[in-house]
């Protein structure tokens, strides 16, 4: 099996362009993978199939990174006036700051690959989003692996990748109803109120909720069990 | 549904499937069959569209038994989702904790005593046998051979299913492995208890040998039936018996050896006309590979620990990270992906289920075929709800 360097490296040398980065893994299971810019993924995709003979996609998900926050230590040189004898100076001075950014999240498709031919694998692949809010589109391998069909169905369903390309873009596992993207980390679950025969303070007061966000939904008819 | 929308070619690709062209004149008759059917192993539904006999199209839908088993592992701990994962393919739940413990054990780097092994081999392979036996038997069922070779099937089934009981406590929901090993250890009662059972294995399947495989009804029902070409198997990702039964010589105890797989010696079944009848064949036959297992498993089997004992349970946190494992569970490839970030939970856990991607190419098999051969061709993929819907 080839290194995940001699990889990128093909795919360089086939793909002008091609943008490959390699993601190192610091776990025993030492499965590095490559990172690929959208934009050439059809073109990669088709060198693994034909060149590589990455002939089987075994496995399609996502992963959801949300903004975080990222504190840093950050050493800052500057000029302050100093008053050294009773002169007033310019001196300058090193300092440690500790900044706050937020670095902005994303959505990664991660793919697994193995060779039936060669009985080699797994490559792991893996492409970004821009953002994870209107930028959300990633080129659909379902064309070259049939396997990604359902695959890349599932994380458009409950991640919100949307797969360019694909052929039956639909959700697979929520009702197509459904608004939200589960899998998402910042998903807020819907408020499942059940009656409960004890009725306590807390209880009382998650009831008023869920009746007032009730009634600001269109709520035709009468509910089984609502009092 | 019109006859045009059928034809419409929705996208240009080489592996969509095929379109079939209605014969006559008229509408198309729409079927939704299940989700309440009994021969969909579940709640699954398939929306098909008939002209007459004859299948024109067909969508397979899902979600019936969701319950976003992942978000449920991403909001508990490592060893919190071992039980968990029983339920998977409840079938199967000893092949579903091994594929789950692979992965965290890649994923950690840690080490299985020998013993242990060897019971992960011989508690995976009764698994493989019954879950082959009865799927065998679920397909004949599906057949109209009412009750005789599924009974038979459960029989032997529930003598491997009363050792899973002796040894974990539980007939299905074994939630036996663990992170290094396994949770308890064999007596020797249960291992003589074991090679009895095996024993008496070899007899069962010439019984059903001599019941099934040259049994006129089955061939007319089954040759030539349902066929997966191997180009596109390989490519929709098919795996386990359905794959081997398409030709392709892909095993991944072979391929990978993970565990102790390649200190034994035992042979890779293939098809050779890539039909239903292949499927039934390929079980059939790796149930006696199987057999040839168990006993070597059964006669190696050395003392010692099933577990280190300092290995950490509570507070187990593996380092950052990831890791993808994979074993050949009884229905395909199960693999389980996690992403560690050093807490306690799993920041991402992915399961890549057999069941459902081996779907991909359920209509393209059904495509032209009689509506009564879809339930045969749906029932010889071997599925479980708990895992397609996960």
């Amino acid at each position: 099996m080839k290194t995940v360097e001699e990889i990128k490296a093909a795919i360089e040398a086939a793909v002008p362009g091609a943008g490959v980065e390699i993601v190192p893994n610091p776990s025993p299971s030492a499965q590095h993978s490559l990172r690929l810019k959208p934009d050439h993924a059809i073109e990669v995709a088709k060198f693994l199939r034909d060149e590589l003979s990455f002939d089987y996609l075994s496995n399609v998900t996502g992963v959801d990174w949300p903004d975080r926050e990222v504190a840093e230590k950050v050493k800052v040189t500057r000029t302050v006036t100093k008053t050294v004898d009773g002169v007033e100076q310019a001196a300058e001075e090193t300092v440690e700051e500790t900044r706050k950014r937020i670095e902005p999240g994303c959505l990664e498709a991660v793919y697994h690959f193995y060779s039936v031919v060669l009985k080699q694998g797994p490559l792991t692949l893996r492409m970004r989003t821009v953002n994870r809010t209107d930028q959300v589109e990633l080129p659909s391998l379902t064309p070259i692996w049939r396997s990604a069909e359902f695959q890349e169905r599932e994380v458009f369903d409950l991640f919100g990748i949307v797969f360019t390309g694909h052929p039956d873009l639909r959700r697979l596992l929520m009702w197509d109803g459904f608004k939200d993207h589960p899998m998402r980390r910042d998903y807020v679950e819907p408020d499942d109120f059940e009656y409960e025969p004890t009725a306590r303070d807390e209880v009382l007061k998650r009831a008023q909720a869920h009746k007032d966000s009730e009634q600001q939904t269109v709520n035709s008819g009468q509910r089984p069990g609502a009092a | 549904m019109s006859l045009a929308e059928t034809k419409a070619e929705k996208f240009e690709s080489w592996n969509r499937p095929p379109v079939i062209e209605p014969d006559g004149e008229g509408e198309l008759l729409e079927v939704a069959m299940g989700p309440h059917h009994p021969s969909t192993h579940g709640v699954f539904r398939m929306d098909v569209a008939l002209d007459g006999e004859r299948v024109i199209r067909l969508k397979p839908v899902f979600g019936y038994l969701h319950r976003n088993h992942e978000k449920i592992a991403e909001g508990a701990s490592y060893l919190a989702s071992m039980p968990y994962t029983d339920r998977l393919d409840y079938m199967c739940s000893l092949t579903n904790n091994w594929a789950y413990a692979l992965a965290v054990e890649k994923l950690t780097g840690q080490e299985v005593p020998e013993r242990a092994e060897y019971l992960r081999v011989i508690l995976g392979e009764l698994t493989r046998v019954q879950n082959h036996a009865s799927s065998i038997g679920f397909l004949i069922q599906e057949m109209g051979a009412s009750g005789t070779p599924l009974m038979y099937a459960f029989r032997e089934r529930e003598k491997i299913l009363d050792l899973f009981e002796s040894l974990t406590g539980s007939r299905m929901m074994c939630n036996y492995m663990r992170f290094g090993g396994c949770r308890v250890d064999a007596s020797p009662a249960w291992l003589d208890a074991a090679r009895r059972v095996v024993a008496g294995l070899p007899g069962f399947i010439d019984e059903m040998d001599r019941l099934l495989t040259s049994n006129e009804i089955l061939m007319a029902r089954t040759q030539g039936v349902g066929i997966l070409r191997p180009e596109l198997a390989i490519n929709a990702g098919v795996t386990g018996p359905m794959l081997r039964a398409s030709g392709v010589n892909y095993d991944i105890r072979k391929v990978d050896g993970y565990g102790i797989y390649n200190r034994f010696n035992f042979r890779v079944p293939l098809g050779d006309h890539w039909d239903v009848y292949d499927r039934f064949m390929i079980r059939m036959l790796e149930m006696r590979e199987s057999i040839g297992i168990l006993e070597q498993a059964l006669k190696d089997i050395p003392s010692g620990p099933v577990m280190d004992a300092k290995a950490k349970v509570r507070g187990f946190r593996p380092k950052p990270g990831e890791a993808y494992g994979r074993i050949e569970a009884p229905k395909g490839e199960l693999g389980f992906y996690l992403i560690s970030d050093g807490g306690p939970n799993p920041y991402r856990y992915r399961v890549r289920p057999p069941s459902l991607i081996n779907l991909t190419i359920l209509e393209d098999m059904c495509l032209g075929q009689n509506v009564a051969d879809v339930v045969l061709i749906f029932g010889s993929v071997d599925i479980v709800l708990g895992e397609v819907d996960r």
